[in-house]
């Protein structure tokens, strides 16, 4: 399970920072969406991963660290904003700007 | 417990709360809310300096949880000179946005208080986890205020601003992650503990660590390499945003001074040495880049954001010799900084206002209205910002100086701090003798708002009073750099009880 794990976060984290370096409006923010998934899968493994185990203590012999699970959920929250935010401000750029690179200028066009 | 310690967070959240649910009530009934909460702000810094010019950590234990299980918010003098600052910073900010452009959006006042609670948790917290959960509020708050007014280059600029700080974010949880899962606990007191009896075989992980920690902390504080998305998006934002910006890359220093001198300082052979050792000669560059930016600008404006990469430059070189004059003479440098640098935020857009092209771009060449009084309003505020007596820039430079003069390092420090107030000096004096002595007198000059003239010129004062009551003033920040440089007398207030067991087994 750990090596499973850790291939999806090292693929994720790829594809993320790739997709990030993009001149692109909605590359980057899918590089973005696909680094915070990275990081809260890694934020969750920070407790340890362990099968079976419900998050409450007392329940069964074993159980799993419950604090990292907080620390998600709270991670999930904000980064949903932010990324709602960051499309929304994407496309008012997009549309004030009439393109969607990054630096808010077409290098080829300009070029010509 | 005192209850009053929670209130620098919880006042203007609730004020900004009640702003968004009435927003259909009258403007002013929103600028009044907001003062009011700002005003009580600044009350609550003052309170702040008081109890914490004890000597003593003030903790409030949120929901009555012990130390490290539940959060924890610390008041030392660091975090109360923070407070007031912020407090006193908001409230000029405020006043001067009332002077028309807080109509520009209709949800500015709630922003700005919510900015206010994100920066106050900011200093106040005792837990890491929750130092990031208010990076993220102040960040929302400051990336709807960055936009405010609208227009294309603010578009542009808040584009940059956010995705990096997003990517900023990314990187705070990954280190969060890894310090949670080498040590279980991310309360600070507890993690310095924890850090400091880390077998050697973690070693390597807990500098990595620190060492993400320092390139977010960067990101906030624009050192070298991640400063590029400052000039732009300081530049483009409204005058009063931008002059409460000052305070926001003192926040990544104010986060750099934490967790440095507190979660990784404890231990035979320190975390936080590698971190140290970057930051040096990271500090000095970042102190020349702004140097060569103030010369090289094209607008006040732009003049002005270059100005915050030097004091962000000068504070940091000055923080990294880490001694107890050292580190008291960058936080008075931090005041003085803070307070000049959005003097002339505001001062770009009261003088842009009265020029008859060109608002505050170097390249027009029209002539300005009313040029003997703000002529003279720019020339104290320049004697101010570069550091020339009476002023309180002159105190902390020299205090800056005398405090490096004994390290081996401070040779360094002299010959770049003093050339770069020396270019600070030249661009100021050609952008005053070009706007206000070459283009001669304007005909009918624009009418001038009494308000934020007043507003400016007092804000060059408090400076003037700073520099006054220098001695006092120098005596608070010397406690509470030793304050600073003991993290066992922090961890002993947060957590007495582990403290005690530890002193009973071993005397």
């Amino acid at each position: 399970m750990e090596l499973l794990y850790a291939i999806t976060l090292g693929v994720l984290t790829t594809c993320g920072v790739y997709l990030l370096l993009r001149a692109r409006t909605f590359t980057v923010i899918l590089g973005l969406t696909l680094l915070s998934h990275a990081v809260n899968l890694y934020l969750f493994a920070s407790g340890r991963l362990v099968a079976g185990a419900p998050a409450i203590v007392g329940l069964t012999e074993r159980s799993a660290d419950p604090l990292p699970q907080a620390l998600v959920l709270t991670a999930i929250v904000i980064g949903f904003a932010m990324t709602a935010f960051v499309v929304v401000l994407a496309l008012k750029a997009a549309v004030e700007l009439r393109n969607d690179h990054v630096d808010g200028e077409n290098p080829d066009e300009d070029r010509a | 417990m005192n209850h009053a310690l929670i209130l620098p967070i919880l006042l203007p959240l609730i004020t900004g709360a009640g702003q968004l649910l009435f927003y259909q009530a009258p403007f002013a009934l929103q600028r009044l809310l907001g003062f009011a909460s700002t005003f009580w702000l600044v009350l609550l810094g003052i309170w702040c300096l008081q109890i914490a010019g004890t000597g003593e950590h003030v903790l409030y234990h949120a929901g009555d949880w012990p130390a490290p299980f539940g959060i924890v918010l610390v008041l030392d003098r660091l975090s109360a000179i923070m407070l007031a600052l912020t407090a006193v910073l908001g409230f000029c900010c405020l006043l001067y946005a009332s002077s028309g452009s807080d109509t520009r959006g209709a949800h500015f006042h709630a922003l700005f208080q919510f900015q206010l609670a994100g920066l106050n948790g900011a200093f106040l917290t005792g837990d890491l986890f929750n130092l990031f959960v208010f990076f993220e509020i102040l960040l929302i708050a400051s990336y709807a205020l960055l936009l405010h007014g609208g227009g294309r280059a603010r578009s542009r600029a808040g584009l940059h601003y956010v995705i990096i700080n997003l990517v900023g974010s990314a990187l705070f949880l990954i280190a969060l992650g890894t310090l949670y899962g080498l040590t279980g606990t991310l309360n600070m007191a507890d993690l310095a503990v924890r850090v400091a009896q880390a077998p050697p075989s973690d070693a390597p992980l807990l500098a990595a660590a620190s060492l993400v920690l320092l390139v977010v902390f960067g990101v906030k504080a624009a050192i070298l390499p991640l400063l590029f998305w400052l000039p732009r998006a300081y530049s483009a934002a409204t005058a009063p945003v931008a002059a409460l910006f000052a305070i926001m890359t003192k926040v990544g220093i104010y986060a750099i001074l934490r967790v440095f001198l507190l979660v990784f300082a404890l231990g035979e052979t320190p975390v936080s040495e590698t971190a140290w050792g970057w930051l040096w000669p990271l500090a000095l560059l970042t102190l020349a880049l702004g140097g060569i930016g103030v010369l090289g600008s094209n607008s006040l404006r732009t003049l002005t954001a270059y100005l915050v990469i030097l004091s962000v430059g000068t504070l940091l070189a000055t923080i990294s010799l880490a001694t107890e004059a050292s580190l008291g003479a960058a936080l008075f440098y931090l005041i003085h900084s803070t307070g000049m640098t959005a003097v002339f935020f505001l001062l770009a857009d009261l003088l842009g206002q009265q020029r008859e092209e060109g608002y505050d771009r170097f390249s027009a060449t029209g002539p300005i209205g009313h040029r003997w009084l703000l002529g003279t309003l720019f020339f104290i505020a320049g004697i101010a910002m570069v550091g020339l007596p009476p002023f309180s820039g002159f105190v902390s430079k020299a205090w800056i100086l005398q405090a490096s003069a004994q390290e081996p390092q401070g040779f360094w420090l002299w010959g770049v701090l003093l050339a770069a107030a020396l270019l600070t000096l030249i661009a100021l004096s050609r952008t005053g003798s070009s706007w206000f002595w070459r283009p001669g007198e304007m005909d009918k000059p624009y009418p001038l708002e009494r308000g934020p003239l007043t507003l400016v010129s007092l804000m060059v004062g408090l400076n003037g009073l700073l520099a006054v009551f220098g001695d006092p003033v120098m005596g608070y920040l010397e406690l509470t750099a030793e304050q600073l440089l003991d993290p066992r007398a922090y961890i002993a207030a947060v957590l007495p009880e582990a403290t005690a067991a530890r002193q009973e087994i071993s005397p």
